[in-house]
């Protein structure tokens, strides 16, 4: 798989021959030719494909089963084909590992090739220039020697690799051209198994915290975490930190209404365990570097501070309640549980940071800040079916098994007496959190690295020329000097017409015979 | 001056680049027409196949021999109103930056202006090498079918950009998409005209119209250069994205469908710079996956920001 024409890489296709070791020939020269290269490469992008157009669990498990539960004939067969998962499907994988497979069969023996051609001289001068596509001739007064002398030293100095035979010179150059091919293909398998590599020993989590609350780097902190098969979850860097302000900042302009224009996380932050305490500040594209690891800020949202007094009298919860947003006006959802309340209670919430109610959309949030909260909570009592041993969203209240007490509306320090005495829920203030992205990808320079000679290896396979010039000096009869200049590219796009004019205009030079 | 004059002197400048376009298009069209008519005749058909590498030439024959003919003043003034319009799409563009106080690209507006000052550009750059008016239909086309759905479906009025994208990557990683896509909708419109060119000379009836394009070889070989430049570039262009998404979203390729369709289209381009190093995929094979680069391109600008969820659907188109 290369981009020079110079070398025949298609060999045509002869009938596999019998016998197990020749049908395995067979096969590799059919998959190390350019033809199943090409066509692997086709097969690769249209393989791509279906996880652009369908929701991937990588990304979005949650429209993943909407989907399928929306689609229930061809949701589980998709599913059970890798459909859901493309970039990790086994067909996806056979795809670029056969052409990865195609690519070292085929850079190998040009590597080779390409050694041995570096390590000589061009090869002598073909016997008939004037059949090359560019080609001078003129007559000379000088000797055959002189000519090719100065052909010789004119094509040295200006960095060509020069051979000298009997009545001819011969002249090479663009050895990089096929470097930068090599080097190119060399380094995309470089980049794949960097690639491979971040991925067995790279990790990522995602965690929520709420202004004033911390984080502290372990596992169990995580309200998601996933990691390469040769991670060891013991070993997360020891850092912590707790979220002391989240500031954002939203348009009030008629353009974009409502857009994002700032969000920035102010952290206390504990690098190790025991280190003095620091101030730190992560923003959108400007995540915190601790020791291999990297804190990003990819969301946030609102955490209406609820208190839940029972109908005992205690207070059974009093702080932030991390309701998730559901548009981009920041109309949000949320949950309370209150195991140890009597009766248990579970309270659903509808938060609005702009609160508006009309007769289509229902209650709905505005505008993204809270310039008028209000939350719709809806309260229930019963078992929260907590020890059933199922394990729960706490996104999400299963009121099978419980009575509803009633709805309610609260705007800041409203307070409600649930119906029937069970108690009272004041909407005490407001509060943000930020969610977090903590990831340690160790294959990401190598991958940044392998990019880079890949593109370098790129331009150099495309724009260097590798071009042979010629010169035959002979005498005619007459003691004049039949001096013959010819050209022939080795790449596509060479300009030769101008390489040739160099070497012509540099031996007629000073010798008044022009 | 006022910001919102600014927007209005922007809007005022992209629409008087759009009626230059149109006045560039017919005269193109004319040109075109007329050139068609001219390389019939006989004598000049033997000049313009004599010398190939140098169709100026050929172009200055037929001057020589009719006076300045009707065709090549066409193209002349064709190719003087393209100049004008590019200037002044690019002050629309500057305006709109200065108006909005950023890179004039940061919505689908911003970008649709931006890619047909790519188109153009690419057009202008390469028509300083070689005479390309040939070209200049296809092109002035292209150019006034993106601007004018810019200005009628995609027009936003301009504002502040999202946190995600206040980022030095937006002016490296975008630019270099906006150049790359000016150079494959190039290559795509000669790609197409070698399709057409090459049927006609394979039945061997290379008359009318058609002749007034180049050889197919000539055609095969500029799509190519110009393709061979746009590659490199996109890999760069991929390149930084995959920068800014490990600075911005913490993983440096995560499948979103905008890298999908990125990595599609390179992956398209890769098998062109291929094919045609490959005996039986040149000419018109790679003509064609030109094209097919050339849609997936399409798709991961229109599609993608429109029809599907995805990371870079942002500022309201």
């Amino acid at each position: 798989m290369t981009t020079t024409t110079d070398l025949p890489s298609t060999q045509p296709a002869a009938p596999p021959p019998l016998g197990g070791v020749g049908f395995a020939r067979w096969c590799w020269r059919q998959l190390t030719s350019m033809r199943i290269a090409l066509i692997l490469l086709f097969l690769l992008a249209i393989a791509a494909i279906p996880g652009s157009v369908l929701p991937q669990r990588g990304t979005d498990p949650i429209r993943v089963n909407e989907w399928i539960e929306g689609n229930p004939t061809w949701g589980p067969v998709l599913d059970r084909l890798g459909f859901f998962d493309v970039y990790a499907a086994p067909w996806f994988a056979a795809v670029y590992l056969l052409l990865f497979v195609s690519v070292i069969g085929c850079v190998l023996p040009r590597t080779r090739l390409h050694w041995r051609a570096l390590r000589s001289q061009p090869p002598a001068a073909p016997r008939r220039l004037e059949r090359m596509p560019e080609h001078r001739t003129w007559e000379s007064t000088s000797s055959p020697d002189a000519v090719l002398d100065r052909a010789y030293e004119d094509l040295k100095s200006r960095r060509w690799r020069v051979a000298r035979g009997d009545g001819w010179v011969s002249a090479e150059k663009g050895y990089w051209r096929e470097t930068g091919n090599l080097l190119f293909h060399a380094a995309l398998i470089a980049l794949l198994i960097a690639v491979g590599y971040g991925a067995l020993f790279g990790w990522r989590g995602n965690v929520i915290v709420r202004e004033g609350s911390g984080f502290s780097d372990t596992l169990t902190q995580y309200d998601a975490w996933g990691g390469g098969r040769l991670v060891d979850p013991a070993s997360l860097p020891p850092f912590a930190f707790t979220l002391e302000d989240f500031r954002v900042d939203f348009e009030r302009g008629e353009a974009q209404r409502g857009a994002p224009r700032l969000f920035e996380a102010d952290l206390t932050l504990w690098p190790t365990p025991g280190a003095p305490a620091e101030p730190a500040v992560v923003r959108v594209n400007e995540p915190l570097s601790i020791d291999g690891a990297k804190v990003f800020l990819v969301g946030h949202g609102y955490a209406p501070v609820l208190r839940l007094t029972d109908a005992l009298g205690r207070v059974v919860h009093d702080e932030g309640v991390v309701f998730l947003p559901q548009d981009g006006n920041l109309t949000s959802t949320g949950v309370l549980k209150a195991p140890d309340a009597t009766p248990s209670i579970g309270i659903e919430g509808l938060f609005l940071p702009t609160a508006a109610v009309d007769d289509v959309r229902g209650p709905h949030s505005t505008f993204p800040e809270a310039d008028d909260p209000a939350v719709f909570l809806s309260a229930w009592a019963g078992d929260l079916g907590l020890d059933s041993g199922v394990p729960q969203s706490i996104y999400a209240l299963d009121t099978e098994g419980m009575t509803q007490l009633g709805i309610e509306a609260l705007r800041p320090g409203d307070s409600w007496a649930l119906p029937g005495g069970n108690g009272t829920v004041e909407f005490v203030g407001l509060i943000r959190w930020a969610s977090f992205q903590i990831a340690h990808d160790p294959g990401k320079e190598p991958a940044l690295i392998a990019s880079i000679v890949a593109l370098a290896g790129l331009m150099m396979s495309l724009f260097i020329q590798r071009r042979r010039v010629w010169v035959r000096a002979a005498e005619s009869g007459s003691g004049v000097t039949v001096v013959t200049v010819a050209g022939l590219a080795r790449s596509d796009e060479a300009d030769l017409a101008p390489e040739v004019d160099a070497v012509v205009d540099a031996l007629k030079e000073g010798k008044g015979t022009a | 001056m006022t910001s919102a004059s600014l927007a209005e002197w922007s809007n005022l400048a992209v629409y008087s680049s759009m009626l230059i376009l149109i006045a560039a298009l017919i005269a193109f069209a004319v040109s075109f027409a007329a050139r068609g008519q001219r390389v019939m005749t006989p004598e000049l058909v033997s000049v313009g196949a004599g010398s190939p590498t140098s169709e100026g030439a050929a172009g200055s024959h037929g001057a020589s021999a009719t006076g300045l003919a009707p065709g090549r003043r066409a193209g002349n003034i064709a190719m003087a109103l393209t100049w004008l319009a590019t200037g002044l799409l690019l002050m629309g563009l500057v305006l709109r930056g200065l108006w909005a106080d950023r890179v004039p690209w940061g919505n689908m507006y911003e970008f649709s202006l931006a890619w047909t000052f790519g188109i153009l550009a690419v057009f202008l750059v390469v028509s300083l090498r070689r005479d390309i008016r040939w070209l200049g239909l296809p092109v002035t086309f292209l150019a006034l079918l993106s601007l004018g759905l810019a200005v009628t479906v995609l027009y936003t009025e301009a504002a502040q950009l999202v946190p995600a994208l206040k980022s030095w990557w937006l002016v490296i990683h975008v630019a270099s998409a906006i150049i790359c896509g000016g150079a494959f909708t190039v290559a795509a419109a000669i790609s197409s005209l070698y399709l057409w060119r090459d049927r006609a000379e394979r039945k061997g009836r290379v008359t009318g119209i058609v002749a007034s394009l180049p050889d197919a070889a000539r055609l095969d070989t500029l799509a190519y250069r110009i393709l061979a430049f746009a590659f490199p570039l996109w890999t760069f262009a991929v390149i930084s994205g995959a920068i800014w998404a490990e600075n911005a979203w913490g993983r440096y390729w995560g499948w979103d469908p905008k890298e999908t369709w990125a990595f599609i289209t390179w992956v398209i381009y890769a098998g062109y710079l291929h094919a045609r190093a490959t005996a039986g995929w040149r000419g018109r094979r790679a003509a064609y996956i030109s094209l097919v680069g050339f849609v997936a391109f399409l798709i991961n600008y229109f599609g993608v920001n429109i029809f599907v969820n995805s990371l870079h659907s942002y500022a309201g188109l």
